[in-house]
């Protein structure tokens, strides 16, 4: 095991507070607004793990293992997720889907901990955030196996990289890739993107700025966490975050000269221009009514299924 | 080239699934319209080196006819019935995208087994054109307002359209135009139709159509 593939993912756990900075100084310059600092992320989770926790008493043990297991689940995700055409720490077949399992349980314990307050506005809530997620869970499903079909065909044999992983799809994606089946890559990396928007509680979907609104999603569900538990998923979030614009940036700058420095800096700066095209979205967009969302969501799964048939075709 | 050309279908796709999954009527009528116009480019893109002064005026008078002229007359019926929006189809939105994407599965299925006469640019033409044929025939039996099924009709359209455009290199000049000149009455009567369904019921459902008969 080389060094430096553990440089990504302690560079994700310490820049990834700095997407949600990004994100809010976007949305300020476009409100006209000077906006907070670009660190207010870690200052508040330096202020968060300062204060101590208050626990509801009917709450049990689960509602205090959520946003540990969240932050854990998110970290391990992290040794899986390659960047760029380097490859993770972990590679094994078939580590998309333990990705995908991983924000499982990630979303599995947030909702557990949700309902265990005991709080109706929580288990809404939870309600809600299940049944979106039943919607972007196969759809960001089958986008990866498009790109597995695309990545793996177009990689060199002579990498020792596992079938179907992570790692070995994502060298794949070079821009020969894009010239010979740009469309499917396309339609894989829309719906990718609507399910970004839509698992890290961004506007079309959810709005992270209402935390007293009936129509949340995620931020209801975490009302009751204070705190060191509240820092943890307020970092748990920030991580999501970069997961998910690591897979994107993946995919949208498809520079793979086999140099790990400069095809790691290559997706570092999609990573970071991500946060701005959120933040353009968020203050250019309305969020959609909730009976809309669903179909968006069977929106963004058609397209990868429109993707799956298309590289099945081709 | 050829991946210009997968665009363009893929394009022509998504028109497909986003006027099966639409509600608002104008915005129906505005992606039949640009399909029309997709599919008068098509023929260019496929077969560049068969653009013949006739081809380029046929794909123009296309893109005249299904871009411009239909929409216009559709709108301009929309606006005189007073209808913005599909309520209560016979299938939901979300649904009938997933009927359409099990469609385009049954499609491309089909459009391999196909045996073609001659060697095709793309194989996706065949798929485009069954597919395009097969929302035709879905929006016009799921939805209720006649304005709905008249796209429907002109979408059935565009899908032969497509697959005469894979086939017929050589398809005569006359039988093309007598194709759009029916395709052309046939939306100029059905707007007249609705205009006059619309003074008699002040609405323009068409499943209580049936009740009618004695």
């Amino acid at each position: 095991m080389k060094m430096i593939f553990i440089l990504h993912p302690l560079g994700a756990l310490l820049l990834s507070p700095l997407l949600l900075g990004i994100v809010n100084r976007t949305k300020a310059f476009f409100a006209g607004r000077k906006g907070l600092p670009l660190l207010q992320a870690y200052y508040d989770l330096a202020r968060l793990f300062q204060k101590s926790a208050v626990y509801s008493r009917t709450t049990s043990w689960v509602f205090r293992a959520g946003p540990m297991v969240g932050l854990a689940a998110a970290m391990t995700a992290l040794l899986v997720l390659p960047i760029g055409g380097g490859a993770a720490c972990l590679n094994f077949t078939g580590d998309l889907i333990f990705l995908i399992y991983l924000l499982g349980v990630m979303r599995f314990f947030t909702v557990v901990a949700a309902l265990d307050t005991g709080s109706a506005f929580e288990g809404m809530g939870a309600s809600r955030e299940v049944q979106f997620s039943i919607l972007a869970e196969p759809a960001l499903l089958l986008s990866l196996l498009a790109m597995g079909e695309i990545g793996e065909s177009a990689i060199d044999s002579g990498i020792p990289l596992p079938h179907l992983s992570l790692s070995g799809i994502y060298a794949g994606l070079s821009f020969s890739a894009w010239m010979h089946s740009g469309t499917v890559l396309l339609l894989a990396a829309s719906a990718l993107f609507i399910v970004l928007l839509t698992e890290n509680a961004r506007i079309p979907v959810d709005d992270p700025n209402t935390h007293l609104e009936l129509t949340m999603i995620h931020e209801v569900m975490v009302l009751d966490h204070s705190g060191p538990d509240f820092a943890m998923i307020l970092y748990s979030s920030a991580i999501k975050l970069w997961i998910f614009g690591a897979l994107l940036a993946g995919i949208l700058v498809p520079v793979r000269s086999g140099d790990f420095l400069l095809d790691g800096a290559a997706t570092l700066g999609g990573i970071f221009l991500l946060p701005i095209g959120i933040g353009v979205i968020e203050s250019s967009m309305a969020r959609l009514r909730l009976l809309r969302v669903p179909q968006l969501l069977s929106g963004a799964g058609v397209l990868a299924i429109l993707a799956i048939v298309l590289v099945l075709k081709g | 080239m050829e991946l210009w050309i997968d665009a363009l279908i893929v394009l022509l796709i998504l028109t497909n699934l986003k006027l099966i999954g639409s509600s608002r009527l104008s915005a129906c009528i505005r992606i039949v319209a640009l399909q029309g116009v997709l599919l008068g480019i098509l023929p260019g893109l496929v077969n560049p080196d068969q653009m013949t002064l006739r081809a380029i005026l046929l794909s123009a008078i296309t893109i005249v006819f299904k871009g411009m002229v239909f929409p216009w007359l559709l709108l301009r019926s929309m606006r005189t019935s007073s209808v913005r929006r599909e309520m209560e189809p016979f299938i939901g939105y979300s649904t009938s995208m997933l009927i359409s994407v099990g469609l385009l599965a049954l499609a491309m299925w089909m459009g391999g087994r196909l045996p073609l006469p001659i060697p095709l640019k793309s194989p996706l033409v065949v798929p485009l054109s069954l597919f395009t044929i097969m929302v035709g025939l879905l929006a016009i039996v799921s939805r209720k307002k006649a304005l709905s099924q008249v796209l429907g009709y002109l979408v059935m359209e565009n899908g032969i359209y497509a697959f005469g455009l894979a086939l017929a290199l050589k398809e005569p000049l006359l039988v093309e135009l007598g194709t759009l000149l029916d395709v052309f009455m046939a939306v100029f009567v059905m707007g007249i139709a609705i205009f006059h369904i619309n003074r008699e019921f002040d609405h323009i459902d068409t499943d209580l159509l049936s009740a009618l008969k004695g």
